[in-house]
């Protein structure tokens, strides 16, 4: 069999980029008949150096913040062509018989898959972001949520989980570091009424791809989120990428949902491991570890994760 | 057919008739008549096209720009703050060489805020790699989109243009106007070819990242297509005359009453109309004044202006911007277009009016030619009021 991958190998990205294996996971589950709209970040620089590409699907990027917005007008010049179907508008925010059918994309039509960072998404790249959810473009977002800034030299982002030390929250007499949590982006794209949002983790590859293939079956914006760890600026061995990621999960702190129709259809059950395991492997929260009173923090938003999302597996169950 | 039409409605009626595929704008003062003509077209079924509604110019201009990327014609207009804030969209697209036209309704720039004319936006954007064409009246301004979207989609060209107008004056301005036929328009604008187009059947990268080694020679590529796009427009100018009976001459820059004249006034816009006004009152009364319009600021016509300017020995350049700090920046380019040049105009004088929406009366150019009997001058601002400055900041 041919091997012609649609995200090739031979890129830049550091060993053991969470975000790379994510990106190749997400296209190959699209397909090819699939055009990519980048946002500015890692992803960008890594796999599109000239004169070279690591895409082997249509892809462009332009700048920081604004894919969400190009992939509008990507999507709005293929209806144009016949190649997307005509947006009739996103199905309710309450569901009724017909939104399941009637939110079917067609058969010839050319996926559109607009992509980011957490800070091109949840930061600086949110307007736009907002727009294309609202208008009803039938387009997947995906972010790649490596939790920071981290092209850039890991500075702090809008998903910058609390207490972690990054160039531009370091940890100080006076500071445990990133004095917020995470901003709710699941939360916010769920409440603009569109008809998936889920969560990922580079983790889980077979979910991850699930997802993406879920996505691309329902028409309009679909938001998918998936944590990607970054060796370089999370400071844990590029070996332990996957555990790392599954660490988060595991814990409760990164809680892998899907939301349809406004309504939580799922979440991914786990028998919860305490935060340190999940902390005491990244650089980035070494500062805590002598600091039980943080770590009981950080225990306490896995905990009310656990709660919200009901993530504990039923005694007995597997 | 001939038309008695609002300027805005003008412009539409070109867009509709240039068949874009896709419409994206935010609404800003004075632009907003233009694209709510264009939605009620897409609404009554006139013009095939998808017209997306963005939450800012932001995204007006992405949307556009992947729509473009994507193969298909767009268009987007805006104003002053809007097209400031589209600016690093309309640099990325002028770099990715993606052809779109873009209707700037001049207006000026905040603070204080105002939404009347003055052409400080578009003329701030002058490096942004947009061909930039300045429209004396409503025809003119209609034309000016069918050649923008004939040049910028040249194979030899692919570059956006942008189309300014001067706000109010123009844009809610009514005049009779012709607008051609959809046959016509057809002959003369083939429907859109790209080179390159996001398209799954061949895929292809675009908007890579560039280093040291290979950033320089892109520039490089589109200062040298701004030579082609020179040798251009007289050429597609003269198509337009041809096909539509209406003589634009080169299309870079028009010469009215300069032959013999002593004095001649440079500047861009519906200010134009004015100072010919002027002209034909002096003239009448035997006085050598004329007026040399510039329509295409970017690129700049400096040949043309050069021999246009060259005999004439008093010049005033009339800006309808500033660059705070600096030489005002029309006359910096007239300026340039004469140093170390033997044969030049003796005097070169530079002035500054109608920021803000102030108006400019046949008083204000009647001084500008009255001014220019004395020595040159640099950035003389014209119609201050002195009791104004005196009160608010003691001058």
């Amino acid at each position: 069999m041919e091997y012609n991958p649609l995200f090739k190998p031979g890129h830049t990205a550091c060993v053991g980029c969470g975000q790379a294996v994510a990106a190749r996971l997400v296209i190959e589950a699209a397909g090819s008949n699939t055009i990519v709209v980048n946002n500015t970040g890692c992803l960008e620089v890594f796999s599109t150096k000239y004169p070279e590409t690591a895409w082997g699907v249509p892809w462009i990027h332009s700048l920081f913040e604004n894919a969400a917005a190009v992939a509008s007008g990507v999507e709005a010049a293929l209806i144009y062509l016949g190649k997307s179907p005509p947006n009739g508008g996103m199905p309710p925010i309450t569901p009724t018989a017909d939104s399941a059918n009637g939110g079917k994309a067609a058969k010839d039509t050319i996926n559109v898959i607009a992509q980011g960072g957490d800070g091109g998404t949840a930061d600086i790249g949110l307007q736009a972001l907002s727009g294309m959810l609202e208008r009803g473009h039938n387009i997947l977002y995906c972010c790649y949520d490596n939790e920071a800034y981290e092209n850039t030299g890991v500075q702090r982002s809008g998903l910058t989980p609390y207490a972690t030390n990054t160039t531009t929250t370091p940890p100080g007499t006076k500071s445990i570091g990133n004095i917020r949590p995470k901003k709710p982006m699941p939360e916010i794209a769920n409440a603009h009424g569109i008809a998936y949002v889920a969560t990922a983790s580079a983790g889980f590859p077979q979910d991850i791809q699930r997802k993406v293939k879920k996505a691309m079956s329902i028409k309009g914006p679909k938001y998918l989120q998936i944590h990607v760890p970054c060796p370089l600026g999370w400071r844990h061995g590029p070996e332990l990428t996957l555990e790392v990621a599954k660490l988060a999960v595991e814990t409760g702190l990164y809680p892998l949902i899907e939301y349809e129709n406004g309504k939580l259809t799922a979440v991914r059950k786990i028998q919860p491991k305490p935060v340190e395991e999940y902390l005491k492997v990244q650089g980035r929260f070494k500062h805590l570890l002598n600091n039980p009173e943080e770590i009981k923090k950080i225990q306490a938003i896995a905990d009310a994760n656990i709660e919200k999302y009901n993530l504990k597996v039923k005694p007995g169950a597997t | 057919m001939k038309q008695f039409l609002e300027g805005s409605r003008a412009v539409a009626e070109i867009v509709k008739l240039c068949k874009p595929g896709v419409i994206s704008a935010y609404p800003i003062t004075p632009q907003t008549h233009i694209v709510e003509e264009l939605a009620q077209m897409v609404a009554n079924g006139e013009l095939n096209a998808q017209f997306v509604n963005v939450e800012s110019e932001h995204s007006a201009a992405s949307v556009v720009l992947g729509a473009v990327a994507t193969g298909v014609r767009a268009f987007t207009a805006t104003s002053s703050q809007g097209l400031l804030y589209m600016a690093e969209v309309l640099f990325n697209i002028s770099g990715l060489r993606l052809p779109l036209v873009l209707t700037c309704a001049n207006r000026a720039i905040s603070a204080p805020i105002n939404i009347w004319n003055d052409q400080q936006d578009s003329v701030s954007l002058r490096d942004s790699g947009w061909i930039q064409f300045y429209a004396e009246n409503i025809q003119e301004a209609a034309d000016l989109h069918l050649l923008a979207y004939r040049l910028g989609e040249d194979k030899s060209i692919m570059l956006p243009a942008m189309v300014c107008m001067d706000g109010y004056t123009l844009t809610h301005g009514m005049e009779t106007v012709d607008i051609p036929t959809q046959g016509e328009v057809d002959k003369f604008l083939p429907s859109y070819k790209p080179l390159y187009k996001l398209d799954p059947a061949e895929p292809l990268t675009m908007g890579l990242l560039a280093d040291p080694d290979y950033y320089l020679e892109t520039r490089f590529a589109i200062q040298e297509t701004f030579k082609e796009v020179l040798k251009m427009i007289p050429k597609i100018s003269e198509e337009f005359k041809n096909r539509f009976g209406r003589d634009y001459k080169d299309g870079l820059v028009e010469e009215y009453c300069t032959k013999d004249a002593e004095k001649v006034i440079v500047a861009m816009g519906s200010v134009c109309g004015t100072i010919k006004e002027v002209v034909d009152a002096q003239r009448a009364k035997g006085k050598k004044v004329g007026l040399l319009k510039i329509i295409s600021y970017r690129p700049f016509p400096y040949a043309k202006v050069d021999d246009a300017l060259k005999d004439i020995p008093r010049i005033a350049v009339l800006d309808k911007a500033v660059s705070l700090g600096a030489y005002a920046p029309l006359a910096v380019e007239i300026k340039a277009t004469f140093f170390g040049k033997k044969k030049s105009p003796k005097l070169i004088s530079s002035f500054i009016a109608g920021l803000g929406g102030r108006d400019i009366t046949f008083e204000s150019v009647k001084e500008i030619f009255t001014k220019l009997n004395r020595k040159e001058v640099n950035l003389e601002f014209i119609d201050l009021k002195p009791e104004l400055l005196k009160e608010e900041y003691g001058v």
